[in-house]
């Protein structure tokens, strides 16, 4: 293998492992950040308690996250440095900009976020969390601009090969960016809801610490409740915006390979298996005229085929076909799950369904699951271009040897294998080991009028 | 031409901030082994577990920073040291993830091993990439276009050892302002025959750099540099007594600042040898600048946002000052 396809599979692998934990970062920080503040505003031992419950978690997924991240800003320049060259004007100040206010921010208070109960007021304490919080997000405002930069390139002029910037504006909000951000932080919200619904879900099931579950579960639901649909309906955003400005990626998708005729509007391939060599599907099952109608919103509008582009600028629609596929089930299953979670609600059965609480555990992995597939099916889609329409993956690679490739990638697929492992062992003994009750609340940290958890656990049982 | 000099400017500020702020935290899990038990240990740990990570993240700032004002730099170096630098990286990895995971784990002797060795190859193989930067890296048309082994000489092997001597003096005479009793006498006497065999490093390395690139002395004797250049030895020399002088006497906070003006002395000496190249032995910093657009926009960044970022890392530290008592427990 060359070094391009070399290059290609460690940046994919090390970004689909390292994506993993900043989605979780981002959303678990925003659960974290209305812990806290309900925990100042009702004086309820319960939120202290939940805080430093999930907090651990929050802790564990950071560090893999951090480190893990570090090696992609690296990779840019280590194995892709013909891109990094060209295109360093418009979009390598987006990565300063993100150290500068994302990555300083979330590092800066981690530090007393963590360590620092004994010693700041719980205000500070509050406002820590807050500021790591909108680090995480921020982080991922200034990425997705660099990467939706990739798919709709703006605010440049081509100079030489070299992407010269005319407006940063214009770079930073590009035709695919506001979609792309929500897309990605509405999924790194609803995927954390989940998480700590499914984990919540667990512990009332066995029937342990269950106030304090029940209430993290509610919280988690309440949260899952705005994303689910809101995910939904910004995805189709998403969609539309790929139709318009990238319509070869949107063909491979819907593994549409004629256009439309006149007249008449294009299927939806609800299954298929793409032949890229044939050009065709096979074991095809279609919704006639469907698809003209969820891109175009009108029976019969034009959705240009595959075969309109030329072979080598089509990307993999055996892959795209199916990783966008599952990406929708588990928005739609999502979704599905949230209006079960109404009807238990309006029948005030939703701490006590089993059958709902071992849904909640057996589908919290899907949505990490959604957004790999999700990066996939935009990543892949951008194939044959690292800027898209206007520079090649394959004149994209720095001029170094494979061999070097074939070292790192085999030490990356050890060392985060061993990492991810590791991850998985200590937050499953993290959860097993459960909440802690007891241990004193720093003096710092106490309230005055606090209500501590005995009474708001009767309180709840009340309800 | 003047924003190309604020930039450099900046640029070297970042890289020494780096080096200053991750070495000691590096130097803290390089003395590791020298701690008797986990007590000892999981108390080492605390005294950077609040901030090793904003200390880390001056690194993934100055990449970034580079890629966006010296993107050749940028392009060129990190091809060109490809191992090296991603060696860089596996030790960072496994350093920062023994943080948590140590703190979870019920055998902790496993993270104790990947904390100490993630720095020790962390240390060595930036002081590799130093090397090797130094020895001058081969380029045609401003891209790489050595082998993949080019970075590997005795030279560059000695600057990695010598960053480890460097990292441990950092880290030790930190050790002695947040600790007190058994660990604080043996960071004394760490610090002590660290600060030695640093001093005779930094000679090795001075009197070794000019025959790997006779350019270097070239510039240090030209003018004006010629006028100043005697003080970077001189502040070199004066640091390493005051350093020997302060841990003598025992003094807690000196020690560490006589390191980092020591520290500081070496990177000034170098800078002003390197001076006006971004790339040895060809590319000056004019040729590897960015667009003057790109330099301007970051800049602003950094002028904004750059001394909120001190401002409250300062604060940070601020909130930790003090020793690190064992019940101050982890989170």
């Amino acid at each position: 293998m060359d070094v391009v396809t070399l290059s290609r599979i460690q940046f994919g692998l090390t970004t689909a492992f390292h994506i993993l934990f900043p989605t979780l970062t981002i959303g678990l920080a925003i659960f974290l950040v209305v812990i806290e503040f309900l925990w100042l505003k009702t004086r309820k031992e319960i939120y202290y308690r939940m805080y430093r419950f999930w907090v651990r978690i929050f802790a564990i997924n950071f560090g893999v996250g951090v480190v893990s991240g570090i090696t992609l800003e690296f990779q840019f320049g280590t194995n892709f440095a013909l891109f990094s060259e060209a295109v360093a004007n418009v979009i390598a100040p987006l990565m300063a900009y993100e150290g500068m206010t994302a990555f300083f921010l979330e590092a800066g208070f981690l530090g007393i976020m963590l360590f620092g109960w004994n010693r700041v007021s719980p205000t500070i304490h509050f406002f820590s969390t807050c500021m790591v919080a909108a680090g995480a997000s921020l982080s991922a405002f200034w990425i997705m601009a660099a990467n939706a930069w990739m798919h709709t390139p703006a605010g440049f002029e081509l100079v030489d090969g070299r992407f010269m910037v005319t407006s940063y504006w214009d770079a930073i909000f590009n035709p695919a960016f506001p979609t792309h951000l929500a897309h990605m932080l509405m999924a790194s919200y609803e995927t954390s809801a989940f998480a700590v619904a499914g984990i919540s879900a667990w512990y009332l099931l066995k029937g342990e610490k269950v106030p304090f579950f029940r209430r993290s579960l509610a919280l988690a639901l309440i949260m899952a409740a705005v994303c689910a649909p809101l995910q939904v309906l910004i995805g189709d955003l998403r969609g539309l915006n790929v139709a318009e400005y990238q319509p070869a990626k949107l063909a491979a998708m819907e593994a549409h390979w004629e256009t439309n005729p006149e007249g008449r509007g294009a299927d939806f391939v609800a299954f298929a298996i793409p032949d890229m060599e044939e050009e065709k599907n096979h074991f095809e099952v279609v919704i006639p005229e469907l698809l003209s109608l969820l891109i175009t919103h009108s029976a019969d509008g034009q959705i240009k085929g595959l075969k309109e582009f030329p072979r080598d600028e089509r990307p993999n629609a055996l892959v795209l076909f199916w990783t966008f596929r599952a990406m929708v089930a588990v928005g739609f299953l999502y979704l599905l799950v949230m209006l079960w979670a109404l009807v238990l609600f309006l029948k005030k059965r939703l701490y006590d369904t089993p059958a709902f609480l071992k849904t909640l555990i057996v589908i919290q992995p899907l949505g990490f699951i959604a957004t790999i597939m999700g990066w996939i099916t935009s990543e892949m889609g951008r194939q044959p271009w690292t800027v898209y329409g206007l520079m090649r993956t394959a004149d994209s690679a720095s001029p170094i040897a494979a061999g070097n490739v074939v070292w790192s990638l085999t030490l990356f697929v050890l060392f985060f294998g061993l990492i991810g492992a590791s991850f998985f062992y200590y937050i499953f003994k993290t959860l097993k080991k459960g909440p802690d009750m007891d241990s004193e609340i720093p003096p710092v940290q106490l309230l005055a009028g606090m209500e501590p958890f005995g009474e708001a656990q009767e309180s709840m049982e009340v309800k | 031409m003047a924003l190309i000099h604020i930039w450099i400017s900046l640029v070297g500020l970042v890289v020494i901030l780096y080096v200053m702020l991750d070495g000691f935290t590096l130097g803290v899990g390089l003395l590791f082994p020298g701690a008797k038990d986990e007590e000892e240990r999981n108390l080492m740990m605390n005294t950077i577990a609040p901030v090793w990570d904003a200390n880390q993240t001056w690194i993934v700032f100055g990449g970034g920073a580079l890629f966006a004002v010296f993107p050749l730099i940028y392009t060129v170096l990190f091809s060109a040291l490809y191992i090296p630098l991603l060696t860089f990286l596996f030790g960072l990895i496994f350093r920062g993830v023994a943080f948590e995971f140590r703190a979870t784990s019920s055998r902790k002797v496993q993270w104790n091993r990947a904390f100490f060795w993630g720095s020790l190859v962390a240390t060595f193989a930036q002081g590799l990439t130093l090397g090797a930067y130094i020895s001058g890296i081969r380029t045609v048309n401003n891209r790489f276009a050595g082998g993949a082994f080019d970075w590997l000489s005795p030279f560059s092997v000695t600057v990695g050892a010598a960053l480890i001597a460097g990292y441990i003096l950092l880290g030790s005479t930190y050790l002695i302002i947040k600790t007190e009793g058994e660990i604080q006498r043996r960071a004394y006497r760490q610090a002590t025959w660290a600060a030695w065999i640093v001093a005779g490093f930094m000679l090795l390395v001075s009197a070794w750099t000019p025959s790997v690139d006779p350019a270097i002395v070239e510039r240090w004797f030209s003018h004006p540099r010629i006028q100043f250049i005697w003080f970077f030895p001189v502040m070199g020399s004066a640091a390493f007594l005051f350093l020997l002088v302060s841990l003598k006497r025992r003094y807690e906070v000196y020690p560490f600042l006589a390191s980092l003006s020591l520290c500081l002395s070496a990177y000034l000496g170098l800078e002003a040898a390197i001076y006006p190249m971004a790339i040895p032995p060809h590319m000056t910093i004019y040729e590897a600048a960015a667009q003057t657009e790109a330099m301007i926009f970051t800049l602003w960044g950094v002028g904004i946002v750059l001394p909120v970022v001190l401002g409250y890392t300062i604060y940070s530290y601020s909130v930790f000052r003090g020793k690190v008592t064992a019940e101050e427990g982890y989170h």
